[in-house]
């Protein structure tokens, strides 16, 4: 996994609540048995105007231009303000795969669904929960300032903004230090691979049809 | 001191826990399907690794699958392609895997507890965030990424943090007709799309006692649509009886063991709960949605909901955005709408019980003029056998609904079933996000009866009036 530390970049302003992860990457895009592309088809029925199929040339689609990632201002955006209960709906992957291929590294809204919000972790990305009066309030900020951007902080837990204002964010302690140090989640649970062993020694006596 | 059934099933689970509270979970039974777990098997190849207990893995091709004939195999190549990565992936790991050819096919939530695989006590995952449903045992049963799916593959653990408690206690009998499915859609109407986020929902109360099992599938399916990861009802002699003797619940000595245990899955009087929500079983009518999130919903003799009665500015926006997407107008009764669709399956609403409930609305009516497509999708082959031994598949046919085979299909559209744009369909699925069942789609979600019944009479109808 990709480590992160800090990073700067342009705001998008995503203004909807219970983004789901059907919007985020249609089911059609699911189809692809790799990890990575999914980029151009991240949120494929609000960003284009013609029905998108895998395999197409995405170039060549007909984009919508009221749709805020189409917007010139916000090009190579790679922080996501969002609204409450951002990610829900199914447990796809291929959400935070499709918003990190795209460039997204941070996310910033007041809540998001647990199976999306777990996933990003796993994936290299941020997701930063605020106050909805602070995500309210950048919202309001980054629509007035072409070319806003934040600079994240992990380390210091610290969203730097552009007057030099300071927002602190919480972060679990366990997903801090597996992202500071890119640090892959199978390698560290092999490390206790005798206490696996011994509850299901245990197990097994407790509960032996579990075991046939 | 006092436990909840959720405090339980973690703690007879948990193999060590850190200071901060991150645990190692050992997980029991690990259900995997075609479009969740390629990038999985890639990474454990990559790292040269191999399935911990690949006897805990049941696996199903059921998202992609064409649900009219199989013999000609998939059509579209790319959905091909994904299932027969999957039948690669089982053979070359020895897992077991019912694939598309077997008569033991099916949606993974609907044959895992067919086949007795999805057991009380038991942890339960799978790539599929309706893993919940098999909550409906006593287990602690959730979706996961496909991260996670290697991860379970490579070590039979997940790294978890404990949710809190929540209760949802439905008191009072249900009425006559009402099902676990409008039970959950009133849930998620009062307490909305993110109420449960964080926490696992057990559903207690008289209502949820009686329904049969089925019924618990349904309900604990969409404890997910709440915002909870994991759903759960303990377990009570209605769940012994629907595990006894299937082929993959124990036998013999073993049997006695683990009911003894089973018989201790339940909250114990006293337990602490960090959330409890009640709800009167009486008021509960038959719920169609309007919207576009689960919890846009009303009951059948209510009208659209008006945004202008609404005083949250981002709920307004999203109802008004919601009403454009639907084609609809405030306050037209819910009775007015006519669905172009009807579809009766999805992990949610495809079990036998269903497939009962729906025919016995269709026998002897005729779908409706303006319906251009009713369909039927058992969840499994062996659901589906089961029913045409009871004649359901004649009834369904002479009504006009098309009889197909098991799979996921129209509830996300992934194989060739879908809506076309703009058009309107009344679906026993568990989801009406834009787009869910096909670009442009317009999704009402209600319980099997009340869509056989909206497929009979061409617009939605309150069962109760149908004689």
């Amino acid at each position: 996994m990709e480590k992160f530390t800090k990073m700067t970049g342009i705001v998008v302003p995503m203004d909807r609540a219970n983004v789901d992860t059907d919007a985020i990457i249609p089911k059609q895009f699911l189809k692809s048995i790799k990890r990575s592309g999914f980029g151009p088809n991240l949120f494929d029925e609000w960003r284009y105007l013609d029905h998108g199929e895998p395999g197409m040339d995405n170039s060549q689609r007909n984009i919508n231009p009221d749709f805020v990632l189409n917007f010139p201002r916000y090009q190579g955006g790679q922080i996501l303000i969002a609204r409450k209960n951002f990610g829900c709906g199914s447990s796809r992957e291929h959400a935070p795969w499709a918003l990190e291929d795209y460039g997204f590294r941070v996310i910033i809204a007041p809540s998001y669904a647990d199976i999306f919000f777990n996933n990003s972790f796993k994936n290299g990305m941020l997701p930063i929960i605020l106050s909805e009066a602070l995500v309210d309030q950048l919202f309001n900020e980054v629509e007035a300032e072409e070319g806003y951007r934040l600079t994240v902080d992990l380390e210091q837990q610290a969203i730097i903004k552009p007057d030099g204002g300071v927002i602190e964010f919480e972060v679990d302690e366990f997903r801090k230090h597996c992202l500071l140090n890119g640090l892959d989640d199978i390698g560290l649970t092999l490390q206790h691979i005798d206490d696996i062993k011994v509850y299901e020694e245990k197990r097994k006596s407790e509960a032996p049809w579990l075991f046939k | 001191m006092a436990k909840t059934l959720y405090d339980k099933l973690w703690q007879d689970h948990v193999v060590r826990m850190d200071e901060d509270g991150t645990a190692l979970l050992y997980i029991d039974r690990h259900l995997v399907h075609e479009v969740t777990s390629p990038q999985a098997f890639e990474g454990l190849r990559l790292a040269g690794r191999k399935p911990w207990r690949v006897e805990t893995i049941m696996a199903s091709p059921d998202h992609n699958v064409p649900t009219t004939d199989r013999s000609q195999g998939i059509s579209d190549e790319v959905s091909r392609i994904q299932v027969e990565t999957l039948d690669q992936n089982c053979d070359d790991f020895g897992i077991n895997e019912f694939k598309m050819d077997d008569i033991r096919q099916g949606i993974v939530h609907v044959i895992g507890p067919e086949e007795g695989a999805s057991l009380p006590g038991m942890t339960v995952v799978c790539g599929d965030s309706h893993t919940s449903t098999h909550g409906a045992f006593g287990a602690l049963a959730f979706g996961i990424g496909t991260s996670e799916v290697e991860h379970v593959l490579a070590t039979q653990c997940l790294i978890q943090k404990k949710s809190r408690n929540m209760l949802i206690k439905v008191n009072g009998s249900v009425a006559e007709g009402i099902t676990g499915k409008d039970i959950v859609l009133a849930i998620i109407g009062k307490i909305g799309t993110a109420g449960g986020t964080g926490y696992a929902i057990e559903f207690g109360g008289q209502a949820i006692q009686e329904l049969s099992v089925e019924g618990r599938m349904s309900l604990c399916n969409m404890a997910i649509e709440a915002g909870a990861r994991a759903g759960m009802v303990a377990v009570d002699d209605v769940t012994i009886d629907y595990v006894k003797g299937r082929p993959y619940a124990p036998d013999g000595q073993d049997w006695d063991k683990a009911v003894a245990y089973w018989k201790t899955l339940h909250s114990d009087e006293g337990a602490i709960f960090d959330a409890v929500v009640e709800i009167d079983a009486c008021d509960i009518q038959p719920q169609v949605t309007w919207g576009t999130s689960p919890e846009m919903v009303v009951t059948v003799i209510d009208k659209v909901p008006d945004p202008a009665a609404e005083t949250d500015p981002v709920k307004q926006e999203g109802m008004m955005r919601a009403l454009e997407y639907m084609g609809l107008q405030a306050n037209t009764p819910i009775a007015d709408i006519a669905p172009d669709k009807v579809f009766i399956g999805s992990c949610t609403n495809s079990r036998i019980e269903d497939l009962r409930a729906a025919a016995s609305i269709a026998k002897g009516r005729k779908v409706a003029d303006n319906i251009k497509l009713a369909m039927v999708v058992p969840g499994s082959g062996l659901v589906k056998q089961q029913a045409e031994q009871e004649g359901l598949d004649k009834i369904f046919i002479e009504a006009g609904f098309e009889w197909r085979e098991p799979g996921c299909s129209m509830c996300l559209a992934m194989n060739a079933d879908r809506l076309e744009p703009g058009e309107r369909c009344a679906s026993t699925s568990n989801r009406n996000f834009e787009g869910r069942q096909g670009q442009g789609g317009r999704t009402h979600l209600v319980s099997p009866a009340m869509a056989a019944a909206a497929a009979v009479t061409g617009h939605f109808v309150d069962i109760r009036d149908l004689e």
